[in-house]
């Protein structure tokens, strides 16, 4: 059984506690919604993209513990990446909380980001650390709609 | 080490009081289950309720030994399923205490009723500038079918707005009452908040108007003894599962004057009388509203499931159900940086709460390690929310297998929250 540590590790607890680039950005060219409907979490997503490069990424919104860290971990880890780099990165968070995960070299290169890797073993929690990772996806792809996890 | 609030006084009336709680949870197969380790706690009633044994043996026997269609077969079984099925209808009808069971429709659920009445009632009745009063404490299955109908017919909604109690203001609907009104829809009981509204009194109030009124029972009928002669409604709709019997079955009372007037709801079979290309003559009641085969063995056990609750009685249910609630919520009041939402002076025994360290979808996490069955979320009411402030809620909801000691274990999980997130 899966202890409730492997949700709320510490590294978790304190992004939820004092977020990452909790801040709308100056100059934001690409922006991007996102909700959960069912639990009623909420992020707007402001990014500065320059050619190919992320430059600066920041976040406004309210939710639970989890959709909270996992965007802060998220602007933390994609600033300065290309958009290529970023939607790579993308692939490999959604295989790691959708999948179970037995040896370390599935959580390589996740780097912070494997705080996240208990996520899998909460089905019901999927969701709320995907969001932030979504949203990225549909400001990158410069969608029009907010996006919801439903 | 947490202590737990609640007097030795106040636990001791609630396992006096002459209601043999633990006799009636060996009726519930579902409660001796372990979840993570830890025995079932389940506060998640107003979601769906649990199901006692001679509900799921009555699906058994039925689908073992009758099951056949109902009103067409001339054999044994189908005549033996069809008085099963009617004779659900007849326990409903004493249950609600309807004049005549041709007013008692199944149909799939409350939200199915609503629709039913908002598109046959409403589009044959209702016009252009009409007027539709609704409260701010609908769930959205009591929203969302009057928009829908809105927007075809071009009518209006109102809402009835409520207090920081989450009490309705009577006064403010009264205002709201005009020569424009062609329908009122209100929830008897909230299922965000537990408010129980003064629902006699709305109905009295629109009727010296002359206006119709449907209430929503969902969240009231497990919870109180529901007369709609004596309230007066015009239409009462509640579901199943929410009343200790199958899902995918609900009732749609409505009085026979109205009822006789509206159009089908649906076309097919079982709704008709004589069909020809021509020309189609429509089935008395109840069966005008009932197209297609119906979900028999579902309502079947819904009447197993009025059966088995009446046998313990409703007010008595209800009775303990208020010391319950009072205790549960001297408990939680009692937990710092703990806020319930909905404190009407009449409620049914829900708590709605959130916490200033936690967001209600990690509490509904920890608590259910705990084994404690929450719901965490806007509840299918988000505008209850937004009227609170907040984007989401923990709900504990208690039905009357409930217990003081589950309290307490609710109680010690929402402190083991606290812990991680302080």
């Amino acid at each position: 059984m899966s202890d409730l540590r492997d949700l709320y590790q510490e590294v978790i607890l304190d992004h939820n506690r004092r977020p990452r680039n909790f801040r709308k950005v100056e100059g934001a060219n690409r922006t991007a919604e996102g909700h959960n409907p069912l639990c009623g979490d909420q992020l707007t997503l402001y990014l500065r993209v320059e050619g190919e490069v992320i430059r600066d990424i920041g976040f406004h919104g309210s939710g639970c513990a989890i959709s909270k860290a996992s965007a802060s971990l998220m602007t933390d880890s994609v600033k300065g990446k290309t958009i290529a780099e970023a939607e790579a990165l993308f692939e490999k968070v959604h295989a790691m909380l959708t999948t179970e995960h037995k040896a370390q070299a599935d959580l390589d290169g996740l780097g912070k980001l494997a705080v996240l890797s208990g996520v899998w073993e909460f089905p019901a929690r999927v969701k709320c650390a995907s969001l932030a990772w979504h949203t990225l996806h549909a400001a990158l792809q410069g969608a029009e709609q907010p996006v919801s996890t439903e | 080490m947490t202590t737990i609030p609640g007097s030795a006084a106040q636990r001791r009336e609630i396992g006096h009081a002459p209601f043999d709680v633990w006799r009636i949870r060996e009726d519930f197969p579902i409660l001796k289950q372990k979840v993570h380790g830890k025995p079932l706690v389940y506060l998640d009633n107003a979601a769906t309720t649990q199901k006692p044994q001679v509900v799921i043996d009555t699906l058994v026997r039925y689908y073992e030994t009758i099951n056949a269609n109902v009103h067409r077969g001339i054999h044994a079984l189908s005549e033996q399923a069809t008085q099963e099925y009617e004779g659900a209808r007849e326990t409903v009808r004493r249950f609600l205490n309807a004049a005549d069971a041709r007013e008692i429709i199944f149909v799939r659920g409350t939200t199915e009723a609503i629709n039913l009445v908002a598109q046959s009632y409403g589009r044959t009745f209702l016009t252009a500038g009409d007027e539709i009063v609704i409260s701010a404490m609908e769930h959205h299955s009591n929203i969302v079918p009057w928009q829908m109908l809105c927007e075809q017919i071009g009518a209006r909604l109102r809402v009835i707005p409520f207090d920081h109690r989450g009490e309705l203001s009577l006064e403010e609907y009264e205002k709201l009452l005009t020569e424009r009104t062609k329908f009122v829809s209100v929830v008897h009981v909230s299922n965000a908040l537990g408010t129980i509204n003064p629902v006699r009194q709305i109905v009295d109030l629109a009727h010296r108007r002359g206006i119709p009124v449907l209430v929503d029972g969902a969240q009231a009928v497990s919870h109180m003894a529901v007369d709609v002669q004596e309230l007066g409604c015009d239409f009462y709709a509640f579901s199943s599962h929410k009343l200790c019997g199958p899902t995918g079955v609900g009732v749609l009372y409505g009085k026979a004057e109205l009822l006789t007037r509206m159009p089908p709801y649906q076309g097919g079979g079982d709704m008709i009388s004589v069909v020809t290309f021509e020309k189609t003559h429509y089935n008395t009641l109840p069966y005008k509203f009932e197209a297609g085969t119906p979900h028999i063995a579902g309502v079947i056990g819904l009447g197993a499931a009025i059966t088995y609750v009446q046998s313990i009685g409703l007010d008595r249910i209800a009775a303990y159900e208020r010391d319950l609630l009072a205790y549960a919520t001297a408990a939680l009041d009692a937990i710092p940086g703990l806020q319930i939402i909905g404190t009407a002076r009449d409620k049914a025994a829900v708590l709605s709460f959130v916490l200033d360290c936690a967001h209600p979808h990690d509490i509904g996490t920890i608590l259910d390690r705990e084994g404690v069955a929450i719901r965490a979320g806007h509840h299918c009411a988000m505008p209850v929310m937004q009227r609170f402030g907040v984007p989401a809620t923990a709900r504990a909801s208690f039905a009357f297998y409930n217990t003081p000691e589950e309290v307490d274990v609710l109680v010690r999980a929402i402190y083991k929250a606290i812990e991680v997130f302080a």
